[in-house]
């Protein structure tokens, strides 16, 4: 068990410290949360310059255009990023982390060539067509129907939750077109260009107040057939090959800003005096430790991973049980420091703890994952 | 990095297991619940033998050389085995105390309550006590706990133990951590094997999702435990190096590399005892009415864990700790 860095680890992170340090100064202001057109450009615009730096890409693998990055490597770069206050991968999110390894995994060399340069270019963005109105947590149950017409796939559903889908260029859709067969063997994954005729894009606004994502409606949408990434009637397997958080990277900034978060939350209790009450001060404790184990099992589930050459742990489940459990305690004892001024929404952490409680919510449910650990890691039986 | 235990390692620990297993299986451990033997002697011996006690004892002065990583791995299977007696504090005592790191001699400490004392735990068995001169006097008291017999001190002060209240407060915390894994495995099986409404009950849910938040405690203390004896070894080892010759900012650096490990042991007690006591808690639950009963052994691991949670760090002195070195790094170094 060792917890230093080799001497070419190091080295990595000194050369990504110095060139966060040139270029982040030279980064336009982030636009307005609601300015989606902004944020596309300044995400692609971020995005552009890892390219142009060789970062784009650090965790895919070597013949899709990625670095090839060790999973450490990937950790540095992630943590060093969220440190220096880089931007987040936003609008990238679904191209870098499931539509681009995906195709990357499972897409044809002519399929890989139209779609992935882009995405590490930073001039494509793509969106996730998944859930639906009546396929959350079961999302083997999706209804989008897709019927075969010549070349084509006609599409007809409605799909919800999906983040970008304003400003995306494409769409990883999932569809049916098997109804007869079980529910998870007559999906079929499709790469929808967002511009054809028959899309609605409805936003969808918080509890938070922002438009953080929208409803999709597909009223006949024509897809190609070339766009379809592996067989008919095989999309979840495609889907299930690729899980955002496989090599244990998924949430390593994240956990950065909360320990950052909570150093200011830390300063914020001293200034006002708030320190000085045991209760609270005995929970910042509490969460420092929490959120300093939270780091530690990253580099464990990220060492697991690098030690069998990136296949998959079971640690991500049980990462994000505790990690989005957490992390809620910490915006709620944020506003426990800020008392009466936690009502206020000038205050960051009341916006911030707004959008905390999707963290229980989005990418599975906690009782999902808790199901998850129970049944593949566990090996409970499944319920009748 | 590479944060995952080495070949060495997980033989060592799977060694650990076998020989626990081997000389300390359920049956054992029942006889000594039902004989009221809290310290069988010649265990100890063959612990000694082993090497238990003198683990981290340099090679020159007979001991095994291996350090605090390897120490709460061997520490976990005991925590696993619910091995009985003042295990931390003879190991501690090794090469301080004549006999203990032989497991010729029991050693115990003043390592219960927030300043250590008055109660003191396997006194009757005790050959000498950490740092005192010799044996106080005690009055016994009845031990919510079987295998953890305990007096009340009358006589003489409690000893002074903060210089090992780090390295005990850690391998107390790998103690625990064993016992919520072990818990956990408890549960699960029974789960499924218990049928009620015509299936496992572990094909519920609300059983389900018990057992999961098990996994999820145990893991992240098991992880905070293995950290914080690395991070502890290295700056063990980083401290050896710099010893002489030291400037200003090597003092300083060195005092907040000290201020970081007690931060990460403090955290992993906390979350450890937090764990093992809840796991147990849980296991209890998942058992129904049989998790009520002498016979299960869920008790035997609360009550231990129970114990465990007063000794050499609570969880307020942890908290209390976290909240220091959270303000430190907060107004002057960055966290790591």
């Amino acid at each position: 068990m060792d917890l230093t860095y080799t001497e070419e680890e190091r080295e990595f992170r000194a050369r990504l410290r110095a060139w966060l340090a040139k270029v982040l100064p030279e980064l336009p202001a982030r636009p307005s949360p609601d300015d989606w057109p902004g944020r596309r450009a300044h995400d692609t615009g971020w995005q552009r310059r890892l390219y142009d730096a060789g970062y784009a890409g650090l965790h895919w693998p070597l013949d899709a255009g990625g670095r090839g990055a060790t999973p450490t490597q990937h950790l540095i770069f992630l943590e060093e990023t969220e440190r220096a206050g880089a931007p987040y991968v936003g609008a990238n999110f679904v191209g870098l982390l499931h539509a681009g390894p995906t195709i990357a995994a499972e897409g044809t060399a002519a399929q890989r060539a139209r779609w992935l340069p882009p995405v590490l270019r930073g001039d494509e963005v793509w969106c996730q067509g998944f859930s639906e109105p009546d396929a959350g947590s079961d999302l083997a149950a999706l209804r989008t129907r897709a019927v075969r017409d010549g070349d084509d796939y006609v599409v007809t559903g409605s799909k919800i939750w999906t983040s970008h889908a304003e400003v995306a260029d494409w769409c990883e859709l999932l569809v049916r077109t098997g109804p007869a067969a079980p529910k998870h063997r007559g999906i079929t994954w499709l790469a929808m260009p967002m511009d054809a005729p028959g899309i609605t894009v409805r936003p969808l606004r918080t509890l938070a107040g922002s438009t953080e994502f929208a409803e999709v409606f597909l009223d006949e949408v024509r897809v190609p057939v070339a766009n379809r990434v592996g067989d008919e009637n095989d999309g979840w397997r495609v889907t299930m090959v690729t899980l955002s958080f496989e090599r244990g990277t998924a949430f390593v900034g994240e956990v950065v800003a909360c320990r950052r978060t909570l150093a200011r939350l830390a300063r914020a209790a001293r200034a006002s005096g708030r320190w000085d009450d045991p209760v609270l001060r005995r929970k910042l404790g509490r969460l420092y430790g929490e959120f300093g184990a939270l780091w530690r099992l990253t580099q464990w589930n990220v060492s697991e991973s690098q030690r069998s050459g990136g296949v998959p742990g079971t640690g991500g489940s049980v990462f994000k049980l505790a990690y989005s459990h957490a992390r809620q305690e910490l915006y709620d004892t944020a506003a426990e420091v800020l008392g009466a001024d936690s009502l206020s929404l000038e205050e960051e952490w009341t916006a911030d703890r707004l959008s905390s409680l999707s963290y229980t919510i989005a990418a599975g449910t906690s009782q999902i994952q808790r199901n998850i650990v129970a049944e593949r890691i566990l090996g409970l039986p499944k319920g009748r | 990095m590479d944060f995952q235990p080495t070949r060495d390692q997980r033989d060592l620990r799977a060694g650990v297991r076998e020989l626990l297993a081997g000389r300390y299986g359920r049956d054992a451990l029942r006889a000594a619940v039902d004989g009221g033997s809290a310290v069988d002697r010649e265990l100890w011996r063959e612990l000694g033998a082993a090497g238990f006690f003198a683990l981290r004892l340099p090679e020159a002065e007979g001991g095994v050389g291996l350090g605090l990583p390897e120490a709460v791995l061997v520490f976990e299977e005991a925590g696993r085995a619910l091995l009985p007696g003042p295990l931390v504090a003879t190991h501690l005592a090794a090469g301080a105390v004549p006999g203990a790191a032989a497991g010729t001699a029991v050693v115990t400490a003043f390592d219960l309550g927030e300043r250590g004392g008055p109660l003191v735990s396997y006194l009757a068995e005790a050959d000498a006590v950490l740092g005192a001169a010799g044996l106080p006097p005690g009055e016994p008291v009845r031990s919510a706990d079987p295998l953890t017999p305990l007096h009340r001190v009358t006589g003489g002060g409690p000893a002074d133990v903060s210089a090992y209240r780090e390295a005990g407060a850690l391998l107390t915390a790998a103690l625990q951590v064993g016992s919520a894994l072990r818990t956990l495995e408890l549960a699960v099986r029974y789960a499924g094997e218990r049928e009620q409404f015509g299936q496992p009950i572990g094909a519920f849910q609300a059983v389900k999702h018990l057992c999961a938040g098990m996994l999820v405690r145990a893991e992240v203390a098991r992880t905070a435990v293995y950290a914080a004896a690395v991070t502890a070894q290295a700056a063990d080892a980083a401290d050896g190096q710099a010893a002489d010759g030291q400037d200003a900012d090597g003092e300083a650096a060195e005092a907040a590399e000290a201020a970081e490990v007690a931060g990460e042991i403090a955290a992993a007690k906390l979350l450890a005892d937090e764990a093992a006591v809840r796991n147990a808690r849980d296991c209890l639950q998942v058992h129904g009415g049989m998790g009520f009963t002498w016979e299960a052994d869920v008790h035997l691991h609360l009550k231990r864990a129970w114990v465990r949670a007063e000794q050499w760090v609570t969880a307020a002195e942890a908290e209390e700790a976290l909240a220091a070195e959270l303000s430190r790094t907060a107004t002057g170094g960055e966290a790591r």
